[in-house]
């Protein structure tokens, strides 16, 4: 009996897992329902929703170059120009991209809010428009540095980015893993258990510290290994939302906002190649406004989306948790193979050909 | 288990490609060079880049005369971008009958030249071996969509010494739409197999020889 249960709850993780990695592109075709042409059943893929937002992006984005041009000459045309950044900005974080599958899935592990999830989605797009322009602004404004030189800043942050998600996305999976193994293997009786005086390190936000801090206890726990699993060290997921949340949110916030969008700092240098470098920056703030509503409102949805699974878990106590803690540890297991992925170059975000 | 989560890996990473966005837009202008014997010998590429990217890609380089560029001031640019392509198999891709024609390294002329603030990169990639071919098929697309390709709307390419050839210009855009039309054929419970990313962006070149 209980041996069929792991079974099927195992199943049901392993579902989870394959429902999750694809979240991001049943998100793209649902929405697509609303602005997608709906003529005939077969609409094609590419030609459908993630089509048509490729192509708005492009186009908004192939206006800015004729949009600063003409600012230069008239200042009214600047008022144009941050309009169509702002649509680029929405349009641009609509299409693909591993920010928002990124802090979704964190959002989903953590059980954070909605709240908290927008705000954590502005402050990451913030970010990402502020390290355009610190690029731009001393490489190329003020050391005249080459577009191969920003290139290779931009291929270092994004290492320290991606290495980032991946310490995330492990620090999750060791402390999600640990519950929803300790509540498989336990049974239904393994509520919270140990309160351990943890709050001191969720203070730090740094993830070096944290994952050394669990190996250390694993380490701790060598000689009884079969019961390691049934002792709550990890802290408790109830634990982990406390009022700190946003302190420990700002390791996301970082690891997505780091590397800045490759449109951003050829804009910028474009702008700056105009003698209009503020018009640039004005432009680059809005494109960041534009993608934190995209960000934040696929975020919300992975929240309401979680917030319902766990309304539905709760008719079932005891597969009901092993559930939700399946779910948690699938998002953490996501940020760890993006993260991965995008390190070991599998997946291409961006890059800048040829410089 | 282990073989479900492998599996979903393997989605992810397939449906990489896919995470781009078109940031740097190449209009081309190309031609096919054919040998005396009537065999393809190379592939002749005149790519210019949107003023943007050419503002971006020409940043603190150091000219005599400010606002311009002389083939010799782009020559480090122009080592960069051939190199950098080969990465990307220079986005070009052929087929003779069907089969795959394999192409070797640009040939070491290349050279950028600077024009009114437009940026173009000059190269010709050689075959291995040259190929005679009843039905060539030249593709040139960026896979991941980071780079959009687009025929020149006036000269788009041409054929080098190849008198009893016919040249067809295939683009994308007419590419899609008759490859949506022919989906929207397929009865909706028949899957999709035939549509592929990046590739039905390619812009193409089909040379019938007798």
């Amino acid at each position: 009996m209980i041996l069929s249960g792991r079974r099927s709850a195992l199943a049901q993780c392993a579902f989870l897992v394959i429902a999750l990695l694809l979240f991001c592109a049943i998100l793209d075709t649902a929405l697509a329902q609303p602005f997608g042409v709906t003529r005939g059943a077969a609409q094609p893929e590419v030609g459908g929703f993630a089509g048509w937002i490729l192509q708005k992006q492009a186009e908004f984005y192939r206006m800015l170059s004729g949009l600063i041009r003409a600012a230069k000459a008239d200042g009214s045309a600047a008022y144009t120009l941050l309009g169509i950044s702002f649509l680029y900005g929405i349009f641009h974080a609509a299409g693909p991209g591993h920010g928002k599958a990124v802090i979704s899935s964190y959002l989903v592990a953590n059980d954070e809010t909605w709240r908290r999830g927008v705000v954590l989605s502005f402050a990451s797009a913030i970010l990402q428009a502020f390290t355009a322009i610190a690029i731009v602004g001393i490489a190329a404004a003020m050391l005249g540095a080459t577009a191969e030189a920003m290139g290779e800043t931009v291929r270092v942050i994004e290492i320290v980015s991606y290495a980032l998600i991946v310490l995330i996305g492990l620090r999750l999976l060791w402390v999600k893993g640990r519950a929803f193994l300790r509540l498989l293997r336990g049974g239904a009786d393994a509520g919270p258990s140990h309160d351990h005086a943890h709050d001191h390190h969720h203070g730090h936000n740094h993830d070096h510290h944290h994952h050394g801090h669990a190996h250390a206890h694993d380490h701790h726990h060598h000689g009884d290994e079969a019961s390691a699993w049934g002792h709550a060290h990890a802290p408790e997921p109830q634990e982990l939302t406390g009022r700190h949340w946003f302190r420990r949110g700002l390791s996301a916030i970082v690891a997505v906002g780091l590397r800045p969008c490759s449109g951003a700092i050829i804009v910028l240098v474009f702008a700056l190649a105009q003698g209009l470098f503020w018009i640039g920056v004005a432009s680059t703030f809005l494109m960041g406004i534009g993608t934190a509503i995209t960000v934040a409102a696929i975020a919300t949805l992975a929240v309401g989306a979680r917030g319902l699974a766990g309304r539905l878990a709760k008719a079932k106590p005891g597969a009901g948790m092993i559930f939700i803690r399946g779910l948690e540890t699938a998002a953490a297991l996501v940020i760890v193979l993006f993260g991965t992925a995008l390190l070991t170059g599998y997946m291409v975000s961006e890059r800048l050909m040829g410089v | 288990m282990l073989r479900i989560l492998l599996a979903a890996f393997v989605t992810l990473v397939v449906a990489a490609p896919a995470w781009a966005h078109p940031h740097v837009w190449v209009t081309m202008h190309t031609e096919l060079v054919y040998a005396p014997d009537g065999k393809i010998t190379g592939i002749r590429h005149a790519w210019s880049f949107d003023d943007m990217f050419s503002t971006f890609a020409t940043q603190g380089l150091e000219s005599k005369e400010k606002g311009k560029f002389t083939r010799e001031e782009l020559a480090p640019l122009a080592k960069v971008n051939v190199e950098s392509l080969k990465e990307f198999d220079y986005f070009t891709y052929a087929t003779a009958d069907g089969k795959k024609a394999e192409l070797a390294e640009p040939a070491p002329d290349y050279w950028l030249d600077y024009a009114n603030e437009v940026l173009t990169l000059n190269f010709t990639l050689p075959f291995k071996k040259p190929v005679s071919a009843k039905e060539l098929k030249v593709e040139i697309y960026d896979p991941t969509i980071f780079v959009d390709f687009s025929f020149a709307k006036e000269k788009p390419a041409q054929l080098v010494g190849a008198p009893k050839c016919k040249l067809d210009v295939v683009l994308p855009r007419e590419m899609t739409f008759a490859e949506g039309k022919k989906l929207s054929e397929i009865p909706a419970d028949q899957p999709n197999t035939t549509m592929a990313w990046g590739a039905q962006f390619a812009s193409r070149l089909l040379v019938h020889c007798p």
